[in-house]
């Protein structure tokens, strides 16, 4: 039996490359001057959801919630193997928190006919892990989280194996779940050159329109217009339109999205510096050391 | 979501499995206790479970002036949908204005799951957690004693204060190891409030069908010294310094991500942001950079010390006793200096 897989990927910063060069006085960093990354542990969901469909047949869906430049990490997920991409982008968005975010999703996955949704079990510029079991909820799912193992699956239930930090669980649920997966579960295969080639061209109606727009700059709207939809619709016939919808085409309720869905707000941004009080250089001598560990009996931190 | 509520208490979610408390939910009383004493509102302790009652004398204890027990038989062991439908009816009948978690795996698991069924804002992962008044920007609004749920964020590069100030309860979940645990007083008594539970076998849709847990190697937590490793150690081989001062010490071996990584040493040993949070009396840092994300886990350390012959390396900004040389030298003067003295 073959199963439809949604995998929700995002688009982060490279929060590991963080050097001060980034941050702005204030200490909030400049996002722009990151490289944007495929959320590492996003890269795992996808692996697993390629595992289930070489064993047993089925869909790749893969959603992402960003900038019209999100797309990037779409056409990367069917290079990987993923059938159909789905970008979704609206201004509205921006500011969400966890529970608008998940909100937003859910109302994308609820479109599509599905049996397991994966995610990433964080994202590294938030490492929250709230958007999983929040849209769970919202889609009234199992969620099975921290899934290191895939068992079985045997067409009406999952058999799954969870890091429990010290140890290991074995559960087993009715489909449909939601699993967040964590980078221990595999490791993520590369493009595959065959589909590099077959999805070299593939990319979103904002950026046909862009395309379209540089290469015709003495066209009027009408023109343009036209001349996007042709080239969309060739697109589409052959696979390689990546949808691109807002939050009206996924019927979003526009209380629960962005700034007015999200509860949290950030009241203050501070950068980290730390500073010890009092601190000493000690020379790297048999005499200045054994007068450091003195030092530290002395003060009782050293029994 | 319920109303702003000034009367409403704060509420540590009490995790237990198989009757023993979490520490970190021991750790979270102390912060709690402070938090409701100065908003002037009681502090409870919530705990589900099957036969859990006993364990509400050591939250009393801990510091909570109430203890809401749910017991029944389904929730023997920790599952997300009927732990969370529980929580969820709990919040909605008691409405706290501050309901608090472990950032356990279980914890992590279940606030979000509840903060989604009830709307309510929800902070991961806090390291501090203040009382504050915050001012909106649109209407100049100044919301009182609001909870400051206080995180790292972007990989441990800021921190960030987050509020809620008009979909309650107030939640966060705060990582483990970095609040410190309380004194117990025998002499404190809480409220025990038995609260009735509804569940049936449909509320729990997930079968477990096997557990394995395993001690960790080393309890890091609990360690007064500290001896970590990093890349800089160079070798599985020469890791054995690091083995060798903690040993003279009496302290546990530790590491940073990197040096598990390279498989110096098992990642029960990790300190740092993806591992354990420390905070001994001495953290001694061997070869040890001072990435953002290690100093995350060990920052709240009584005294460092770093030997690295890196002279830029981060952790000279904050150590306490810098001493920039070959590790390979350093270290065994340290032993010897040690067992001289001892």
């Amino acid at each position: 039996m073959a199963y439809n897989c949604v995998v929700l990927i995002k688009q982060v910063p490279d929060t590991k490359r963080i050097t001060g060069d980034v941050m702005n006085d204030d200490g909030t960093v400049k996002r722009s001057a990151l490289p944007a990354i495929f959320n590492p542990e996003d890269l795992n969901a996808l692996e697993l959801a390629l595992q289930i469909k070489e064993k047993f047949g089925g869909h790749i869906t893969v959603i992402t919630m960003g900038l019209p430049a999100a797309s990037a990490v779409l056409r990367d997920s069917l290079f990987r193997g993923a059938d159909e991409a789905i970008l979704l982008t609206d201004r509205r968005c921006a500011a969400s928190d966890t529970l608008a975010t998940s909100y937003i999703l859910s109302c994308a996955v609820k479109r599509i006919d599905y049996d397991i949704v994966l995610c990433g079990r964080q994202a590294i510029d938030g490492d929250t892990a709230q958007v999983g079991p929040q849209l769970a909820e919202k889609l009234g799912v199992t969620q099975i989280t921290y899934v290191e193992e895939l068992t079985d699956l045997d067409g009406k239930t999952i058999t799954a194996r969870r890091n429990i930090g010290n140890g290991w669980q074995q559960v087993k649920a009715t489909l449909p779940v939601l699993l967040t997966v964590v980078g221990e579960a595999n490791e993520p295969r590369v493009a595959a050159a065959k589909k590099m080639m077959k999805y070299k061209n593939a990319c979103t109606p904002f950026e046909v329109q862009q395309r379209i727009k540089a290469e015709n700059s003495d066209a009027v709207e009408a023109e343009i217009k036209e001349l996007v939809a042709n080239r969309c619709s060739k697109l589409e016939e052959s696979g390689s339109l990546i949808k691109q919808l807002d939050l009206d085409d996924v019927e979003a309720d526009l209380n629960w999205c962005g700034q007015s869905g999200s509860p949290t707000k950030v009241h203050r941004i501070q950068s980290v510096v730390l500073a010890a009080k009092g601190s000493k250089q000690i020379e790297p001598s048999k005499e200045a050391i054994s007068d450091m560990i003195h030092e530290l009996i002395d003060d009782k931190i050293i029994a | 979501m319920i109303d702003v509520n000034r009367e409403g208490e704060v509420w540590v979610f009490a995790e237990q499995h198989n009757g023993q408390l979490e520490d970190t939910s021991i750790e979270l009383m102390s912060k709690a206790r402070h938090l409701a004493d100065t908003l002037g509102v009681k502090l409870a302790a919530v705990v589900l479970g099957d036969g859990v009652k006993d364990l509400a004398t050591r939250l009393a204890h801990c510091g909570a002036d109430k203890v809401y027990v749910a017991e029944h038989p389904l929730l023997e062991a920790y599952q997300t949908n009927s732990y969370a439908k529980v929580m969820y009816d709990l919040i909605h009948k008691h409405e706290p204005q501050i309901v608090l978690y472990g950032a356990t795996i279980a914890g992590r698991d279940l606030a979000p799951r509840i903060a989604s069924a009830s709307k309510s804002g929800l902070t991961a992962d806090c390291t501090d957690l203040q009382i504050g008044d915050h001012t909106t920007v649109k209407d100049k609004k100044v919301h009182k004693n609001l909870l400051f749920q206080i995180r790292p964020a972007f990989g441990g590069n800021i921190v960030a204060t987050i509020i809620n100030h008009d979909r309650w309860p107030q939640m966060a979940t705060v990582r483990e190891g970095v609040m410190m645990m309380p004194e117990p007083d025998g002499s404190r008594k809480g409220e025990i409030i038995e609260e009735k539970v509804q569940l049936a076998q449909h509320d729990l849709p997930l079968e477990i069908l096997q557990e394995h847990k395993r001690a960790k190697k080393v309890d890091l937590k609990a360690a007064r010294i500290i001896v970590a490793g990093g890349a800089g150690v160079g070798s599985k081989d020469n890791f054995r310094l690091v083995w060798d001062l903690a040993n003279c010490l009496g302290g546990a071996p530790a590491a940073t991500r990197a040096a598990v990584d390279l498989g110096f040493i098992d990642h029960d040993h990790q300190v740092g942001q993806t591992g354990t949070t420390v905070r001994p009396s001495l953290y001694i840092a061997v070869g040890v950079s001072g990435a953002i994300q290690h100093q995350a886990g060990m920052s709240q350390s009584q005294k460092i010390v770093a030997i690295n012959n890196d002279p830029d390396a981060p952790i000279f900004s904050f150590a306490h006793y810098k001493i920039l040389g070959d590790l390979n030298e350093v270290v065994p003067m340290m032993i010897k200096s040690i067992r001289e003295k001892s």
